[in-house]
């Protein structure tokens, strides 16, 4: 996928653009915020598209003024901390968030890009199942992860979050890519079907239990859980593949993470027992 | 002709060459061997994949599904098989064959599937740690065949023209000589007078037939041909590695230098000697 700088505003003149002038008291719930939606139209029928805010109907223009026509690329500008559901079900286009945004993200994307120059809060693309979310700060809990009660998370797609994460990053994953450069919580890949979790900074307790299948790297060393059991020590070169991705998409990538050699955990025995950790040795 | 690249690396360049050059074995001639296979180049760590040293490999059958298993077959014999090897799909493009695909299932139900911006390798677990193969290999369609005859006074004259053209066209991406060191003495006409034979030796080229053979061309004062093949992704690098060829082969002791032509009913496609080196500048030390 072939995206534009995210400072490259020489773009945001030509696109929609989307300025908070009144903060919800309430969250406020905007899935029309979407390309998906808003490509062609005009700035006035932008305006008029219904969001909930809390359980009133209301409208965009009512939080938001609205410049330049909707087309596949669009700027929302503000503190959007109360505001639920950005690009929920995008699909294509690319949506850049200019400050903080709140809950659900991203929700069951399917293509596109969203970036986040500031922090997420929790459920950062819950169930998605394609395209790029980049969080530039830091994100809350239940990164990639499947809702409570259902059974698969994230299916495919990358999740890149710059900062730190909080628990259960990657709950129910099946495919795809999260990469967290700071800090993880606690649960981090917690009943994980498939997929890989790169955790640049420390892993909290009881990163994946439950696991099936799908890799969970660290590059610093953490306690496991007793029904994780030690392989080897080798350099994965698919890793390789995922870091060198990782420092295209401008994350900090050291090389000895590139190079260096990894202790291979096998879990969860509980289950399947083929997923796997992977540890930087240092 | 179709035709797949092939990315192999390895820890250290040597590996990676080792692999190479077992895959390219008795790759020589679609005829006797299903495949027609050489070394492109080395890469340096910059240009793979994994930024490991690696080696580029070139690939000819006559049909896609024989390209694929033909890398099924060699990559899984000589490129698996070799220490801290990788091997990736140099190509891109929608015709594609399933190749790490099918060699998975040597993983015997341990391999791991994984998918990165939108593509899909296998991990097939070995001795010295994991195989990283990808999915499926692009195929392209591609010129084979392309060939120079260089009828040398004698066999040292004539190698060392052919060393000269070879050297020359190796120079030119997208191309491979698939023969030993580039270079065959035992070229071939189509058909034979046995009916099991599909090829038999070039007679109007072998000079100890000169005054048997029907058709002779060996000139006077020749007494040695030797003829370079060789496959190309494309028609233009076919051209621009024949026209240095041409050029390079020119040497003192080369009386003529022609090409197979088969009565022109071989192959799609027609390349005129004298066309190529229209526009071209001869070589320095070239002999007009």
């Amino acid at each position: 996928m072939n995206c534009l700088p995210v400072n490259d505003i020489s773009n945001i003149e030509m696109s929609l653009t989307l300025t908070l002038h009144t903060a919800p008291e309430v969250p406020l719930e905007a899935e029309a915020i979407n390309p998906d939606r808003l490509v062609g139209l005009s700035e006035a029928e932008i305006a008029a598209l219904s969001v909930y805010h809390g359980n009133q109907q209301a409208a965009i223009g009512d939080f938001f003024s609205v410049s330049g026509k909707g087309n596949s690329e669009f700027h929302i500008e503000g503190d959007l901390t109360r505001v639920k559901l950005i690009g929920a079900g995008l699909s294509r286009g690319r949506i850049v968030i200019h400050g903080n945004v709140g809950l659900h993200v991203g929700a069951a994307m399917s293509g596109g890009e969203i970036i986040v120059e500031g922090d997420a809060l929790d459920w950062v693309g819950p169930e998605m199942s394609g395209g790029r979310i980049v969080v530039k700060g830091n994100a809350g809990h239940l990164v990639g992860s499947v809702y409570r009660g259902g059974r698969i998370g994230m299916r495919d797609g990358e999740i890149i979050v710059h900062g730190n994460a909080g628990n259960e990053v990657g709950n129910g994953m099946r495919n795809g890519l999260i990469a967290i450069g700071g800090d993880c919580g606690d649960f981090t890949g917690v009943n994980m079907l498939a997929g890989t979790i790169i955790v640049l900074g420390e892993l909290g307790w009881r990163s994946g239990a439950g696991m099936k299948r799908g890799t969970i790297v660290s590059m610093h060393d953490v306690e496991l859980l007793p029904t994780f059991s030690y392989a080897c020590t080798y350099q994965p070169t698919f890793l390789r593949l995922y870091l060198l991705h990782l420092q295209e998409l401008g994350l900090s990538i050291d090389d000895a993470y590139i190079s260096g050699r990894y202790r291979r955990f096998s879990g969860d025995a509980v289950e399947l027992n083929r997923g796997e950790a992977l540890l930087l040795k240092s | 002709m179709w035709a797949s690249r092939v990315i192999i690396t390895a820890e250290r360049p040597q590996w990676a060459m080792a692999a190479a050059r077992s895959m390219t074995g008795f790759a020589t001639s679609v005829i006797g061997c299903k495949c027609e296979a050489g070394i492109e180049r080395h890469l340096t760590a910059d240009e793979t994949p994994d930024r490991r040293p690696g080696v580029s490999v070139l690939l000819f059958a006559t049909t896609g599904e024989g390209i694929g298993k033909r890398l099924v077959e060699r990559i899984g014999q000589s490129v698996m098989t070799c220490p801290t090897t990788a091997c990736f799909a140099g190509l891109a493009g929608e015709n594609e064959v399933v190749v790490g695909g099918q060699l998975r299932y040597f993983g015997d139900g341990y391999q791991i599937s994984k998918r990165l911006n939108g593509r899909r390798f296998w991990r097939i677990p070995v001795m010295d740690g994991e195989f990283l193969v990808d999915d499926r290999f692009a195929i392209q369609p591609a010129v084979g065949g392309g060939n120079i005859l260089i009828l040398g006074k004698d066999t040292q004259a004539t190698l060392r023209a052919a060393k000269a053209a070879t050297k020359a066209m190796r120079e030119v991406p997208g191309i491979i000589l698939p023969f030993p060191d580039g270079v065959v003495r035992s070229g071939s006409k189509p058909g034979s007078r046995y009916k099991s034979l599909l090829a038999s030796t070039n007679d109007p080229y072998c000079p100890t037939l000169r005054g048997i053979a029907p058709e002779s061309k060996v000139i006077p004062d020749v007494d040695c041909v030797l003829e370079i093949v060789l496959d190309g992704l494309d028609l233009n690098a076919v051209h621009d590695a024949m026209r240095r060829g041409l050029r390079a082969a020119a040497k003192r002791g080369i009386k003529q230098i022609s090409a197979g032509n088969y009565g022109g009913s071989l192959g799609q496609y027609q390349i005129r000697l004298y066309d190529l080196l229209k526009d071209s500048k001869p070589a320095n030390d070239e002999i007009i």
